[in-house]
Parts: structure tokens; sequence; C-alpha cells
């Protein structure tokens, strides 16, 4: 059932109701309103010490109505999706009004081609699939390494659907489909225990996944537990960094990606605060956004508030900074084109500013040759995260697998560590791209504002000639 | 309200006639209003009022849960039977199950978490403490001139829980929080950012508007002109709010779940004397008007005061009924039905004045911010992003950015060689001004 048919047929939702909700967000006034009504079902299954540990089903249904007056946003959200519900929700979003003339325009349907058509992952027969992975998964980590002392699986889908109208008249329809898959495994030896984990994450269902690449991620968090067990001490101080193509795209996502969210930039919150057009990076660096591609987790057809993604944001172009992430309130004050970052996790959240699929561009460089060209740095395969702090752009991101580069060659694997730069210094210190671009299928979550929003990274093979290693030698 | 009482008991009974041995129900209805104003005009006004359902039943010692925000019999009904049903295809473990039945948890109201002061605040009242506190903030200091919002929450809830062994218990809470953002820049340096803020259960509790303007803007002073500095083994003083982030890095290793998974660096090390002498960490949940505080825990059991470390010797895990089972001791009602959650969780204050901590050390950091993850529970390992003002001579001499701290989580506990007296409790987790001998800064 189309997310259209599901709210109209079951709640009884449709273009009119929603034209009597829009007109009442805007009887005070306003410039602007939307009304975001969402349904989600969560499904989750988890393994542990060889026990199928529980299995768990959620369902959020509700509805945000927004008043956007000027610079003001006002906001309320309900799970009463019956008409007076809603116009109860729209009274109280109205609360900030002053003035103004807007009125709601007629809705028109709008169809939109779907990026990411898939297999609900909730339907019968489901579960037996779903714990055929978890289980696979832990057979394979134990058969691998005889080290290994325990696994645990999981798997979490979601199926949204979402509905929204917009007092421009637009009245778009969705179904957002996620999963994520994650095995972590415990190896020991002489006393020294190590953690190793894979996940994957996709805008996809059950369709897109098997058995067989459960077994895969889960020899590959075993390989990563025993290459830690082997593992020294990182080394503390400035010194050259190469990152391997795919998971290290969190670094872009962190560096640059937050800090050219038009929000801060609007408000001069950010190092990049009224740069458009400046060169902020060295002439290898090509930045995009994008969410058009098919699948990946941060892929959208429709953003939070109707706006459709046409095709990729180019956001920094050979050094030259572009374009920021917008969404419709920054771009109406900036005078900008709303790019459709407006993301929101869900009906209780205001859209903001927020990446989808992120990525440095392949450059020219071959990878063995950038590895050759550092006599002693580090080279980072996976990370656990990161966190950016937008106004001087300061950033950190932890390194879960590397390894000590000696005389160009990758030598030693050393224990996680947490690497600290400033967004603008890496962007100019950007020496090497190389030509293997990656997107990366890992299970990314952002979160920004007290909101999470599944995203997609990637990058080639990057040399950055110095940062900051936080190790211990 | 007694609706709800009535909500979750149906759904238990509705449970146990589908075939579970077991069912427990929690219902929770919240109210929320929150705002956001910057240079003066309201960012953003939002106010909602929330339900939801969570349910977990048992079936021969197998689990399912499910929940959910859409409250209709049709959906409940779906649900729960498809719960009962899924049941079956866990393995069977006969540590799964619900919590005995304990002694009644303390009277809600004893704990002072409902204020209704705070309840009855109204947007226009939340407005006017944002305003304020922003306006006095970019009134200090002409170098401090642009601010990133000041923001108001409020919050008001009741929760209902019922399970099938006979336990029938509610409470309400409300909690209220104010926050400012400011950045400035002094001449020819780079922006620099910072925040401050409080968090209460009732009005009386909130700080005013002038104390977080002020703190915000003496925290972004403090660090015009940062610079890094080289790579050096030096000790380590973490300011209150830093050291509160660390107890809720250290909180991750004491849950009974990490415990009996042995994901954690203190497995097996009860009894140990693993951190320095004058270290004691509590986990309270009936401190009075507490923010992690309650009367009982997702399970149903009372809270209780657990010593977690006293003197420096690992006394107890967190455990709610699964991992107490697992680990054959009681439930300290910290349970989620999942794991382990804190009530408050800190460090107790020491002996020290916090300028006696500062004046001990010869060279060294004072932390004042941590940015990013960097924590490894399994191995203790610990790095982090940095923020903080360079100590000589027991003397600030300058800020210092973009470095980072490193260390093994047992070794910093043992290392906490001062404790100060200036505990304050902001949030759930909270600590004083404390020392580590000895960390790895890496800057040039």
């Amino acid at each position: 059932m189309s997310a259209r048919e599901f709210f109209q047929r079951l709640h009884g939702i449709d273009a009119p109701l929603l034209e009597r909700v829009l007109a009442q967000a805007l009887a005070r006034g306003g410039d602007y309103a939307d009304v975001y009504v969402e349904f989600r079902r969560h499904t989750s299954i988890h393994l542990e010490e060889n026990l199928l540990k529980e299995t768990g089903e959620s369902v959020a249904l509700g509805a945000g109505v927004r008043v956007v007056s000027g610079e003001e946003t006002g906001y309320a959200y309900t799970n009463d999706l019956t008409l007076d519900g809603l116009l109860e929700a729209a009274r109280t979003a109205s609360a900030i009004a002053r003035g103004g003339k807007s009125a709601a325009e007629k809705l028109s349907p709008r169809e939109v081609a779907s990026r990411y058509a898939a297999v609900e992952a909730q339907s019968d027969g489901a579960w037996e699939q779903k714990s055929a992975f978890v289980r696979a998964a832990d057979a394979a980590a134990r058969a691998s390494d005889p080290r290994v002392q325990d696994v645990s699986a999981s798997w979490n889908d979601e199926w949204r659907h979402v509905l929204i109208a917009t007092s421009t008249g637009e009245l778009v329809a969705d179904t957002q489909p996620l999963f994520t898959f994650s095995v972590s495994v415990i190896a020991q030896a002489n006393g020294n225990r190590q953690a190793g984990w894979k996940n994957r994450g996709l805008r996809a269902g059950l369709e897109a996944f098997t058995v067989a690449e459960a077994e895969a991620l889960a020899r590959e968090a075993v390989v990563q537990a025993a290459t830690l067990l082997e593992a020294g001490e990182a080394p503390a101080g400035e010194m050259p960094v190469v990152l391997a193509p795919g998971t290290s795209g969190v670094l872009l996502h962190e560096s640059v990606g937050h800090p050219l969210e038009a929000d801060a930039n609007r408000k001069k919150l950010s190092v990049f605060s009224g740069r458009l057009g400046e060169k902020v990076a060295t002439e290898l660096c090509t930045v995009v956004d994008d969410a058009t591609r098919p699948r990946l987790r941060g892929s959208l057809n429709v953003d939070g508030e109707a706006t459709v993604p046409r095709c990729p944001t180019v956001l920094i172009e050979r050094g030259v900074l572009r374009a920021y992430l917008q969404d419709r309130l920054s771009a109406r004050l900036m005078k900008l084109a709303p790019t459709g970052n407006g993301r929101r996790q869900d009906y209780a959240s205001i859209p903001i500013p927020r990446m989808t699929n992120t990525f440095l561009d392949a450059g020219g460089d071959n990878p063995d040759e950038i590895l050759r060209s550092v006599e002693r740095g580090i080279y980072c395969k996976a990370f656990s995260g990161g966190q950016v702090e937008p106004a001087a752009g300061r950033f950190t991101f932890s390194m879960h697998e590397a390894y000590l580069i000696e005389g160009g060659r990758i030598t030693r694997p050393i224990r996680g560590a947490t690497l600290i730069g400033s967004g603008t210094d890496i962007l100019q210190n950007i020496v090497a791209v190389g030509h293997d671009l990656v997107m990366d299928t890992g299970a990314w979550m952002c979160g920004k504002g007290g909101q999470g929003a599944a995203v997609g990274v990637g990058t080639p093979t990057v040399k950055i000639a110095r940062m900051t290693v936080g190790g211990r030698r | 309200m007694s609706g709800h009482a009535e909500l979750a008991a149906r759904w238990v009974e509705r449970a146990r006639a589908a075939g579970a041995d077991e069912a427990e129900v929690m219902v929770n209805e919240s109210t929320h209003l929150s705002c956001t104003v910057r240079q003066g005009a309201i960012e953003a006004l939002t106010e909602a009022t929330s339900r939801s359902l969570h349910l977990r039943v048992f079936s021969d010692h197998r689990v399912a849960r499910a929940s959910s925000s859409d409250l209709r019999e049709s959906t409940l009904e779906t649900l729960v039977r498809g719960a009962v049903e899924r049941a079956r295809l866990a393995s069977p473990d006969e540590c799964a199950g619900l919590p005995e039945a304990a002694a009644a948890p303390p009277p809600a109201d004893a704990l002072g978490l409902f204020d209704p002061a705070v309840a009855a605040l109204t947007a226009d009242e939340a407005l006017a403490l944002a305003r304020e506190t922003e306006r006095i903030g970019l009134s200090l200091d002409p170098r401090v001139g642009n601010s990133g919002g000041a923001g108001f929450h409020r919050g008001r809830g009741q929760v209902w829980l019922v399970n099938s062994r006979g336990f029938a218990g509610s409470y309400r809470a409300t909690s209220l929080s104010l926050s400012l953002y400011l950045l400035g820049a002094s001449s020819g340096n780079e922006q620099v950012a910072d925040y401050w803020y409080s968090s209460a259960r009732t009005r009386a509790g909130l700080d005013l508007p002038e104390a977080i303007a002020r703190t915000t803007v003496e925290r972004v002073q403090r660090h015009f002109g940062a610079r890094k500095v080289a790579t050096q083994e030096t000790p380590v003083v973490f300011e209150p709010l830093a050291a509160a982030e660390l107890l809720s890095d250290l909180f991750g290793a004491v849950t009974g779940e990490a415990i009996h998974l042995r994901r954690s660096f203190l497995a097996g090390a009860l009894g140990e004397r693993v951190a320095a002498e004058g270290v004691t960490i509590v986990d309270d949940g009936l401190l009075p008007g507490g923010l992690g505080s309650r009367p009982f825990d997702r399970e149903g059991v009372p809270t209780q005061r657990t010593p977690v470390f006293e003197n420096g010797v690992l006394r107890n895990y967190l455990c709610g009924a699964y991992s107490a089972r697992r680990l054959g001791c009681q439930s300290t009602g910290n349970g989620t039905g999942d794991g382990e959650a804190p009530s408050n969780f800190y460090l107790a204050a020491g002996p020290h004045a916090p300028e006696a901590i500062l004046a001990s050390v010869a060279r060294g950091l004072y932390l004042t911010r941590l940015l990013g993850q960097g924590v490894n529970l399994v191995t203790g390992d610990y790095s982090r992003g940095a923020f903080g003002l360079w100590i000589e001579d027991g003397r600030f001499v300058h800020p210092v950015h973009e470095i980072t701290i490193s260390g093994n989580l047992r070794t910093m506990l043992a290392g906490m060689l001062m404790v100060g007296s200036d505990l304050d409790f902001r949030d759930q987790f909270a600590a004083p001004t404390v020392k580590i001998e000895a960390m790895t800064v890496a800057g040039t």
C-alpha cells in the first residue's frame, strides 16, 4: 500500500482534510505552514552468547504542524490523527504568528519516482529470515577463529510512511525503508580482550541483504578484533594521515559537512560563514552531498519538508566553496534555493539542514603511490565516529582500526585513538586524493540538535599532510 | 489519569490471555514546552503532548517486546498478539523474566520529582526566561557578540507501570532547563564558542538567567587566544562538567550487562582497589529532587543508593533483574528491561578546594571541554579531543585547543589523586573537580 493510500484508508487523511489543517495553521497570520504525518514501524532481533535474546516491534504514529512567520517557527505535534487532534496542533503551532497575509494554496499531489523501492521487511516469514541473518553471523564468527569469545549480532529495520503538505500547495508522500545489520565480536588472547565490529545499513528492505553477507561481515569483524590483539600503542603528536577509502568519509562529514549546514552559516556560527565563492580547500577537493543515489542510507525521494532533491549538491568544487546545505527557512532568509536537505528525525522534530550522502569526489592519484609517499604516519581503516564544534571548525574522529606507515609501507596495527583537527586546516592539508572513491555501506547515524538521521559517507584514499594523533607513545 | 493505570492493567491481562506466562506494561504521558530565542527573536516554540505504551511478554523464559504511540485498541491488539507469538522465536534463557516481587517503592512525593510551579509554566514565561538569559549574555563583553541562542525546555510527565507479578506503580515528574550558547572573538583571533546551562526538577532549583549568562560569557572569554601545546605527559585536572562526562563514560563499564558479557575492563574486578583511595562513586536513585531520581526503575524494582566505588574499592555493579540473576546478586533498581540506566551517578565530593588542586600542578592541563568519542570500554582505552587552560606553577597561563588527551580508564581511576569539594548536581551525572596524575596530551 502506498503511503498516500495508507493514510487515506486507515486514518482518513486526505488533501481536503490537510487543507483545513493548513488553513487553521495560518489563521492567525504567518508566511508558511506545513503538516508532516508519519507512520513508522520498527522491528529488531538480537543475538548474543549463542542465544537469540529477544525480538521487538514498535509502532509510532503522529503528526507535526509547523508555522513560520519571518524567522520564527511555531511547532506542535500530536499522536491524535483525527481532524480535531490535527486542528488543535495547528492552533498551538500558530501561537507565534503575528500578522502576515499568507493563505494556504490548494494542494496538488505530486508523484515522485522512488530511489529505494523495497519489499517490506515486516511481512510474514520475515522473522525467520532475520533470525537466519543473526544466527549465520554468530556461527561464521565462531568458526573463523578460536580466539572468538563472544558474538553479538542484531538486525533492525524501519518502514516509514510520510505524507507532507505545505501551504505552498505541495502534497508529497513517500515510503522510506531502512535496515541496519550489525555484528560485534570479542576476541581474547593472553588476557588481552579486543572488540571488532562491522555493520551494514541501506535505505532498502529485506531483499537487499543475504545470509552470505551476514557471514562475510562477521568474518571481517573477527579479523578486525584479531588485528587489534596484535596492536601496539598509537603514537601521539602531529604526523601525516592516510585515510582508507569508504568509511573515512566520516572525516569529511564532520570537518566540512556540518560546518556547511546553512543554519550555522546564516547565523554566522560557522568558520565557513560568508565565504561562498572563496577558495577554502586545495584544488584536489570536490565535496558533494547527494540524496539522489539509489538505496544509500542518506538517500531520499523527498526531504522532511516536501523538497524533492533533483541532483547532487556540489558544496566545494575544486577547492572553491559553492553551496551550503539548505532547508526552506535558511534558503529563504539567505535568498538561495533549497537543496533538499531539510530533514527531520520524526514527527516530533522541526526540519533542520542535514546531510544526506556526503563524499569527497575521486581524484587522480594512485592509492599505492599515496602510501609510498609517507615516510612515517598513520593509515586509518575504520572509525567509530566523530564530532565537530562548528564555530572554529574543530573536529575529532575516532579510529578503531589503524596502522603505522613506515617507509611508505603499512607495517603494524595500532590501538584506537582520536584524531583532532580544524576543518579549514584539513582542507588546505589534503595533498593527495585517490581515484578509488568508495561510498561506504556502514550504518552511520548523525546527531544534531538532539535529532538523529541516517546518513551516507564516502571518500577515495586521501592523504592529509599533518594531523594531531591522540595516541600515547 | 487513572485511565492510564487501567489501560496498563488491562493490557497485562490481555497479554496473559493471549498466552504469555508473564507480562509488563508501561504507559507514559508527557507534555513538552520548549523554545529557542536568538538575537531577541523567537527561533522556535514547540508545544506537544505525547503518549506511548511499552510491553514485555515472557513465555517459557523467552522474551519479546513491543511499543506504540498509537493507543487504539486494534493497533495494541495486533502488537500484543504479535509479541506473544514472537516470544517463541527467542532462545529459552532461565534468567529472563520479571523481577521477583520486591519491597514497596518509596512514596514518589518524598523524592521531590514534581513541582506544580514547573508544570504550570506558560510559553510566555519560557520565552521571557530565554530572552533575559540571552540579553544579559550579549551585554557583558563587546567581544562576545554572537549567539547560537538561549534555549528553554520544560517537561511534565507521568509513568504507569503494571506487571503480572502484582506490581502496580505510578509517579509524575517535572523538569526544566535553561541554556545559552555564545560566540566571540578577541582581535585577530578565531571565533570561540561555549555554552552553559542549568537543569532542575523544581522552579526554585533552576539557576537565574543572570548566573547562566555570566558563566557562559566567562567560559567564552577564557578561551580567547588559544593555542596548541607540545605533546607530553602531564597531570590533567578535569573541571566538574568534564569530570561529569568522564563519569558517564565510566557508567557504561559498571553495568551488569557490560560485566556479564565481559565487555568491560572492570569485569572480574569486584572487591579490588581499582581507583585511588579518595574515589567514592555512587548511584543514588533516592537523591531528593535529583534529575535521575525515581521511586522505582523501568522494571518496578525500588531504587536505592548503591556505592559503586568506596574509597577506591569496586564494591557493586549496577544491575537490572536479568543481570542480577546472571551475576548472582540483587537488582540495584537500575533495570531498563534491556540493560541498565543510571539514576544519579556521581563522584562524591572530596576534601580539596578546587584552588588547591590547581595550585598543586606544576605544569599540566585544566580540561574544560571534551570532543568526540574515543572510549573503548572493553580495554579501557581512552582518547578524546580536548579544550582547556594550560597550567604552569599552579596558575593558568594560556588557553589550549586542538589537542587530545589519552590514557586508560583503569590507570585514570588509580590516578585520581585529588578529588575536589565542589560537587554540583547539574545533571544525572555529576562530579567535582578531579585531578588525574598523568595522561598523554597530544598537540604539536
